[in-house]
């Protein structure tokens, strides 16, 4: 008697709906990424431990300051005293921005009030310091 | 004599490729997608000209200098001790406003370690005061 093979009833998985799957993790993909929009500058960001993400992409501007006192606004070199003008002219654009500040962890605060000043100058109020999370690389 | 329904002679498009089509796209996404990293320590500037007077029971002062020790209400304090001595304070009195002053050649670094300090203590009424100009 011949005993019956039960290679011949293996069944495959079936691969009709793969690319659903991957299209739906395309498109989930495709609407979080948001490409990199600014260089920057050369900057050590500080670390902190009680940090907030920031609310909104949109409403945001960024501003780096490096230790050597060089400010950039959304890429644009910007001195000091202009700062304030700037500043208000994005806030006349869009009220709701909110400053994402990323300064070098070894500015110093001469600077930072200075800006802080200029800021408050321009009603840009909603401030956010960038810092790194504490204990990550 | 019959006619065939003509559907049985319908193509259908070779789809197989689609998923190595969507793989790619995806796979592009994957490479090219950074994370968000704009996270840190929120704060409201006040407007100009916005000052208002505060009794000076509600307002503890926090000095930073140029090395970065600090001083708490004329007590020295090490930074790691703020958070413990502010959600104290803060318990005692929830008007109490924190007002922190830095010298001219502070370290961000060490006002943002400060600043920190106070937000894990959960204070919400945070001053930032013009460095005194000597």
């Amino acid at each position: 008697m011949k005993l019956n093979r039960k290679n011949k009833q293996k069944s495959e998985i079936s691969t009709s709906s793969l690319p659903d799957i991957i299209f739906m993790l395309l498109i989930f993909f495709m609407v979080t990424t948001v490409m990199r929009e600014f260089e920057g500058l050369d900057i050590v960001l500080p670390r902190a431990e009680k940090i907030e993400k920031l609310e909104s992409k949109r409403h945001t501007v960024h501003m780096w300051i490096t230790k050597d006192g060089l400010i950039s606004v959304n890429d644009r070199i910007v001195d000091i005293k202009n700062l304030g003008n700037v500043m208000a002219n994005k806030i006349a654009q869009d009220p709701k921005i909110t400053v994402s500040l990323k300064s070098d962890d070894k500015s110093r605060m001469q600077l930072i009030t200075e800006v802080h000043t200029q800021l408050r100058n321009a009603q840009a109020l909603k401030l956010n310091y960038s810092t790194l999370t504490k204990g990550n690389n | 004599m019959l006619g065939k329904p003509r559907r049985q002679a319908m193509q259908e498009i070779n789809s197989s490729s689609m998923s190595d089509i969507a793989f790619l796209l995806l796979v592009f996404f994957l490479v090219t997608t950074t994370i968000s990293m704009d996270k840190g320590i929120s704060l409201i500037l006040p407007a100009e000209g916005n000052e208002l007077e505060v009794n000076r029971k509600n307002i503890i002062s926090i000095l930073v200098n140029d090395k970065g020790k600090v001083l708490m209400d004329d007590n020295p304090t090490k930074i790691n001790q703020i958070k413990t001595k502010a959600s104290k304070r803060i318990s005692s009195n929830p008007n109490i406003i924190f007002s922190i002053t830095t010298h001219k050649n502070t370290n961000y670094d060490d006002y943002i370690l400060v600043l920190d300090q106070l937000k894990q203590a959960n204070a919400s009424k945070i001053s930032i005061a013009n460095p005194p100009s000597f």
